[in-house]
């Protein structure tokens, strides 16, 4: 008789120093449908998982698969016992092919004996063979490290789903991927549902968990609150129960009034090959512009080039009327730019140091003092206001920033900049990964910024913040402006259109 | 005009492909361009019997750089490579002291096979790599300091074993035939197409590396530690197995390492091999393996051996001062990694 349940977590507690992540969460899965587990960032979603699938040891509580006990030691065991897992942190080796990627820790072998060599040819047509089933296009041999973060992605979804498991658990699984490839996803989630998998999907968009999930299993604070049938609930609901508190509006109330032209940017062509061309726009005090379009239209290759991270070949910039040059980020910042980066764990976090020292990592000069030395003081000072302003959820200012959930390092590099006082403050995805409450509480403090006359870029590739938040839109498509919309009448079909153009 | 643009285009396109040709193989042209610089300033040095002289020079460095280059991918390092070849120098040439040479020692000892002294000094080079794997692995001390703590107690060791009662510390000399033949002696049938025993173990050495690293589980899963430990964890690989592989493959390439140094110059000292982990590392490093882990290739550690031979042998042969010598490696080394680097960079 099979159970009712494919997966039971029963009693669950976990504690890190400073925390409790878990405590006593108890969820059933059913097989053959999406569960997905929400929460604000540092619900313990990721812990949960991370207990289930060997990579924690919880402090207590069982599991039970297919109604039998388990407690799997490493990741080897639970996938083993037929646990797969997308990882948050996109988990790959960059400087390896994709089919070795693909096949890490279960190469196909040939021969007999100790000595048994890697079977390449069973490698190559077993990943064309998983590509094909998937409707993937993706050469084998090339590369990750060649590769954009949305297809890299899309290998770890195809690695999960490979191991042809019985619990499939994706943590985040579309925060990089573009709109065409999360209903790409969606169609091998249901396919899989079908076959009888059990899907445990956490993500942070409402829209996505409203059209796949069958259950909502909700946490707060470590604890769960509830699970509910997906039809039974609305977003607002959702909201409500993951925040404890409502929360009517998705974004607050703007009073910020654009004035006068403080950035230029003319006829902006990058170093690199097959990046932006030729892209023009203005940037005006207390402005919000948003840069949307599709993963991989460049935007961010744009403002790192502003910022003074990456070569233009041509092209000219002018602040307040007078052309400047930045050629590091060091000019940039002494110009009183500032970019929170898109990747928070490749470019935004140092993750061995501690939430203090990350937060003034940009501003150090600053708190350095007459005697030359650094004024600790001020920079702890400093450092707890942000944490309380920002509502960080951390145990203090000394934790080490890797133990913080996504959101809340994102917070923390928010902080960082906020520090330094930009006059333009440039943002590439600063929501992403992130819990509606905090999102909220972010375009609060971006908007605040706007009227007190700061001029924000903010790139995103969320439809409705791009919509809810910005004075103007600018849409890229392959590395070309396609077009400026007023944010105020734009439409979710326009954007879109543009952002297509040259597909 | 758009096909003056279209041109345009094409041709930096077209140099873009050159250069990144050129940086892929960067070593191999710095590897060229010394033998012509040396061969222009003296003709006579492309010979069959300098070449042959490099490759003799270079075996037991191979072997080495094979062992070494494995824990480099690994995102590990070993400093105690030269003092384990030090170790097995001593183990296997006071094994097999000619029987009439009168200072042997061990009197009392027969005369032993040609293969058990070898295979003593690498099962015990290989016992002291496994240690270093255990401590980096399961003790998570971190390599660099773990295999200098290694370096330190195994000279000590060494030092033991050789500065003994009654002779003490004085070289241990009058090798048995045999064994300096392996060391000497070439196959072939005249002088001139023939090749040195211990260049052709160094390149079958060099063979199995290759088909380790590239061919089996392990040598996959060891790109994969070193390139990400964590997704190697998550993907069920054993990192805590396939470290200790790893070092211990690399001990038992340096008793190799040692035995056939001992019969390639006919004596031991405790002092054998200090240094040459450095040597190894800068080889492998010339030759493209990264220090962070994760990349590397068995082509490329020959040839970064072989860089470093041409530049010992060919500078000397244009009588060039040692110590202009040391300053042309040591400029080598930073150059050939600059360019290298290269490939890695240009993405950003
Ligand atoms: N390795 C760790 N060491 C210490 N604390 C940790 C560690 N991992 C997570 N935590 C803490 O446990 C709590 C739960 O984190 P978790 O990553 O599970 O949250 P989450 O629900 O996945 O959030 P997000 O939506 O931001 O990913 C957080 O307070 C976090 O700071
Ligand atoms: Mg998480």
């Amino acid at each position: 008789m099979s159970a009712e349940y494919v997966l039971e977590l029963r009693h669950m507690s976990k504690s890190f120093p400073g925390v409790k992540a878990l405590d006593d969460v108890s969820i059933q899965v059913r097989p053959g449908s999406v569960h997905a587990l929400m929460g604000e960032n540092g619900a313990g979603k990721s812990t949960l998982m991370k207990c289930l699938f060997g990579i924690y040891a919880p402090d207590e509580g069982e599991i039970l698969l297919d109604g039998k006990p388990v407690k799997f030691q490493n990741s080897r065991q639970a996938l083993d016992g037929g646990v797969s897992m997308i990882h948050q942190e996109l988990l790959s080796v960059p400087n390896r092919s994709v089919e070795e990627n693909l096949w890490l820790g279960r190469y196909p072998l040939m021969g007999a004996g100790p000595f048994r060599l890697i079977d390449a040819k069973k490698m190559r047509s077993d990943t064309k063979a998983l590509f094909k089933k998937l409707n993937m296009d993706i050469d084998p041999a090339v590369w990750l490290r060649n590769l954009s973060v949305s297809k890299i992605q899309s290998i770890e979804i195809a690695k999960a789903v490979s191991y042809n498991a019985k619990v499939i658990i994706m943590d985040e699984p579309t925060s990089s991927l573009t709109e065409h490839e999360v209903a790409h996803l969606f169609g091998i989630i249901r396919r899989l549902r079908s076959e009888g998998a059990a899907i445990v999907y956490i993500s942070h968009k409402m829209e996505e968990i409203l059209e796949i999930a069958d259950e909502v299993s909700i946490m707060r604070d470590g604890r769960h609150v509830g699970t509910w049938r997906s039809s039974e609930l609305t977003t607002a609901e959702i909201i409500k129960r993951m925040v404890g508190r409502d929360l009517t509006h998705r974004f607050p109330p703007r009073a910020n009034v654009p004035g006068e032209v403080v950035l230029r940017v003319d006829n902006f062509t990058s170093a690199e090959r097959h990046s932006f061309k030729d892209v023009s726009f203005d940037l005006r005090r207390g402005e919000i512009l948003g840069i949307g379009g599709l993963v991989g239209a460049k935007r961010t290759e744009l403002v790192e080039t502003i910022f003074g991270l990456r070569f233009l070949e041509s092209g000219r910039i002018s602040l307040n009327g007078r052309e400047i040059k930045i050629r590091s980020p060091v000019q940039a910042m002494g110009d009183k730019f500032a970019l929170l980066t898109e990747e928070r764990r490749a470019t935004g976090i140092v993750p061995m140091l501690g939430v203090k020292e990350n937060m003034l990592l940009a501003n150090l000069s600053r708190y350095v003092g007459r005697t030359g030395l650094i004024n600790e003081k001020q920079g702890i000072s400093d450092t707890k206001e942000k944490i309380a302003d920002l509502r960080i959820k951390t145990p203090s200012y000394r934790t080490l920033i890797k133990d913080l959930s996504g959101g809340n390092q994102q917070k923390v590099l928010f902080a960082k900049w906020l520090l330094t006082e930009p006059d333009i403050l440039i943002l590439d995805e600063p929501t992403r990964g992130i819990d509606v409450g905090a999102k909220y509480e972010i375009y609060s403090i971006i908007a605040e910024l706007a009227a007190s006359g700061k001029s924000i870029i903010m790139i995103s590739s969320e439809m409705p913040e791009l919509l809810g938040m910005s004075d103007r839109i600018m849409v890229m498509c392959a590395g070309r402006k396609t077009g400026i919309l007023d944010g105020k009448t734009a439409t979710q079909e326009e954007i879109m259109r543009l952002a297509a153009l040259f597909e | 005009m758009a096909n003056q643009e279209t041109t345009a285009l094409g041709e930096r396109l077209n140099r873009r492909a050159v250069n990144d040709f050129m940086l892929k193989y960067a070593i191999y042209f710095v590897f060229v361009i010394l033998i012509i610089a040396i061969t222009f300033k003296e003709p006579t040095f492309l010979s069959i019997e300098n070449f042959r002289n490099i490759l003799s020079m270079s075996a037991t460095r191979i072997i080495i750089a094979m062992g070494v280059g494995g824990i480099l991918i690994t995102g590990g390092t070993d400093l105690s490579a030269g003092r384990m070849v030090g170790l097995a120098a001593v183990i296997s040439s006071s094994m097999l002291q000619a029987l009439d040479y009168p200072r042997r020692m061990y009197p009392q000892l027969g005369e032993l096979p040609l293969i058990v002294p070898i295979i003593a000094a690498m099962v015990v080079c290989g016992a002291v790599g496994l240690v270093n794997g255990l401590i980096v692995s399961k003790l998570r001390v971190p390599p660099f300091i773990a295999t200098l703590g290694t370096m330190v107690a195994v000279y000590g060791a060494t030092s033991l074993y050789f500065d003994r009662p009654p002779y003490g510390a004085q070289p241990i000399g009058g090798l048995d035939k045999r064994f300096t033949n392996l060391g000497s002696g070439w196959l072939g049938l005249d002088g001139r197409l023939s090749l040195p025993y211990i260049v052709l173990i160094a390149l079958g050495i060099a063979l199995i590396v290759w088909v380790l690293h590239n061919k089996t589980t392990f040598g996959k899963n060891i790109y994969a530690i070193g390139g990400n430990p964590e997704a190697a964890k998550v993907s069920g690989v054993n990192v805590t197995k396939n470290l200790l592989i790893a070092y211990t493959i690399a001990g038992l390439c340096y008793g190799l390492a040692g035995a056939l140094e001992a019969a390639r110059t006919g004596g031991a000292t405790n002092n054998y091999g200090n240094g040459y982990e450095l040597d190894a590392i800068a080889a492998c490093v010339v030759g493209g393996v990264s220090t962070s882990g994760g990349i590397g290739t068995v082509p490329g550690m020959l040839v970064g051996v072989l860089i470093f031979s041409v530049i010992n042998y060919g500078l000397t042969f244009v009588n060039m001062s040692p110590y202009w010598q040391q300053i042309v490696k040591g400029a080598i080394i930073i150059a050939a990694v600059a360019l290298d680097i290269r490939k890695y960079l240009n993405k950003r």
